[in-house]
């Protein structure tokens, strides 16, 4: 069990900041994040996309503003939990009690949800009965990369994951390769190499497809996929694998018992407190009159919610407010030598 | 100005009048129709403000830009006639647009 004095919920820029504001007032924390790397939608929707409005920077990408929000937390020591979600939240001696799907459990007096739009998770296939047998013959990654030796693997997708696991995979499977469309976002190398394999009939290419149905007996044994033209064709398969990208849900946050506005959680504009003592919400995810969805907002929020934090945390403390450029103590904290 | 139509999967039909320059789904936001997500503003970064765009209007509508279809092929069951409604711009010559809401968007 880990005690904290505040618990960050997403590593996108607000949450990064918001972790800075915390450790310049002398408070820990440790973060949490589904995806796999820090930065959020900056980097995971659009790491090379320019970004204009972050105030005194003219323009910089996603990625780039990562960067530096990570710089800025060098001098502080930070624990992140990625490829974590957090799934349960409950009350416990007037502290939270935090659990992860790893089973990582947090106790702190103060939780900072900073979700942006949710959690990333994979696009899944529409037909309804592809739930069943999920993780058994379909899957949206690849964990065992054994388990399809010599076996027939329909894999559908345009990007680079759907790409590079046919042409991994054609070494030792039957690849089907199925998608929407006869173009694709894969890299350029990558789609050549692919289209090579299909020409020598190593891949098995079906473009202007998407999947209609899957049959199962006690397995699947078989899907059907449909061309744009309604033209239907079966097709034999011991697995379906899936790569359409990640969506942003909601997911555990929704039943926290917090007061939400369609996908956005209600919170004060002093704290940024939602209507469970002790739990914040800034960035994107958080929902007040007059609310922008901008990053600098998310900045403004964290910096405000870290001091509300201070109080639950340091109940027998007073906070006094200071600046970087004059406070010996943030100096200090920030490992800066001499005055 | 356009009047523009947006049906919801379930059937339900809403017909709004959309300023000259904005977009497809900023008009279907601003006006609080149920079926347009639009999670990450209008940047073209997610696929949630996906729509049907009826036949004979495909053509009339502005051409889909770069990248447009990479996130449609992350939609929910995107077909051929399938486009981001952030991407849609809003002009007189669109007077009467008719737009089909796919069932979800995530």
């Amino acid at each position: 069990m880990i005690k904290t004095d505040a618990l960050i919920i997403g590593a996108g820029p607000t949450g990064l900041f918001t972790a800075h504001q915390l450790k310049l007032i002398g408070l820990d924390c440790e973060v949490v994040d589904n995806l796999d790397k820090i930065g959020g939608q900056c980097i995971e929707l659009y790491p090379d996309k320019p970004i204009y409005d972050i105030p005194a920077i003219p323009e910089c990408t996603g990625e780039e503003l990562t960067k530096n929000l990570i710089d800025q937390l060098k001098p502080f020591n930070i624990k992140f939990h990625l490829n974590e979600r957090v799934d349960e939240v409950k009350n416990k001696n007037d502290k939270w009690e935090v659990k992860t799907n790893k089973g990582t459990v947090f106790i702190t007096p103060n939780i900072i949800i900073a979700g942006g739009v949710g959690s990333f998770e994979p696009r899944k296939f529409a037909p309804k009965e592809c739930e069943k047998l999920e993780n058994k013959s379909i899957f949206y990654s690849v964990k065992d990369k054994a388990i399809f030796k010599g076996k027939i693997v329909s894999i559908f997708g345009g990007g680079d994951s759907a790409l590079d696991w046919a042409i991994e995979l054609s070494k030792d499977s039957k690849i089907n390769l199925i998608h929407r469309r006869d173009e694709f976002r894969a890299a350029k190398l990558t789609v050549d190499k692919m289209n090579k394999l299909a020409k020598d009939g190593k891949i098995n290419l079906f473009t202007k497809y998407q999947l209609k149905s899957i049959n199962t007996s006690e397995k699947l044994e078989s899907i059907d996929i449909e061309h744009e033209n309604k033209e239907i064709q079966n097709i034999k398969t011991d697995f379906v694998l899936g790569f359409f990208g990640l969506i942003m849900q909601l997911g555990p946050i929704a039943n926290w018992g917090l007061n939400l506005d369609k996908k956005t959680i209600s919170v004060d504009t002093e704290k940024f407190e939602t209507n469970q003592k002790g739990i914040y919400a800034v960035g994107d995810i958080c929902n007040y009159p007059g609310k922008l969805k901008l990053i600098l907002s998310g900045f403004h929020e964290g910096a405000l919610a870290a001091r509300a934090c201070f109080k639950l945390a340091r109940p027998n403390e007073k906070y006094r407010f200071e600046f970087t450029t004059s406070s010996k103590t943030i100096k200090s904290r920030l490992g800066i030598k001499g005055d | 100005m356009a009047k523009i139509t947006y049906i919801e999967h379930n059937g339900k039909s809403h017909t709004i009048d959309v300023a000259n320059g904005l977009t497809v789904m900023e008009g279907a936001i601003q006006n609080d129709i149920p079926g347009i997500d639009a999670d990450c503003g209008g940047s073209m970064a997610c696929a949630t403000c996906h729509v049907y765009v009826k036949e004979e209007w495909f053509d009339r509508i502005n051409k889909k830009n770069e990248g447009e279809d990479d996130m449609l092929d992350q939609a929910y069951e995107p077909k051929k006639n399938s486009r981001l409604s952030c991407q849609i711009s809003v002009s007189d010559e669109i007077e009467g647009l008719v737009v089909n809401l796919p069932e979800k968007q995530v």
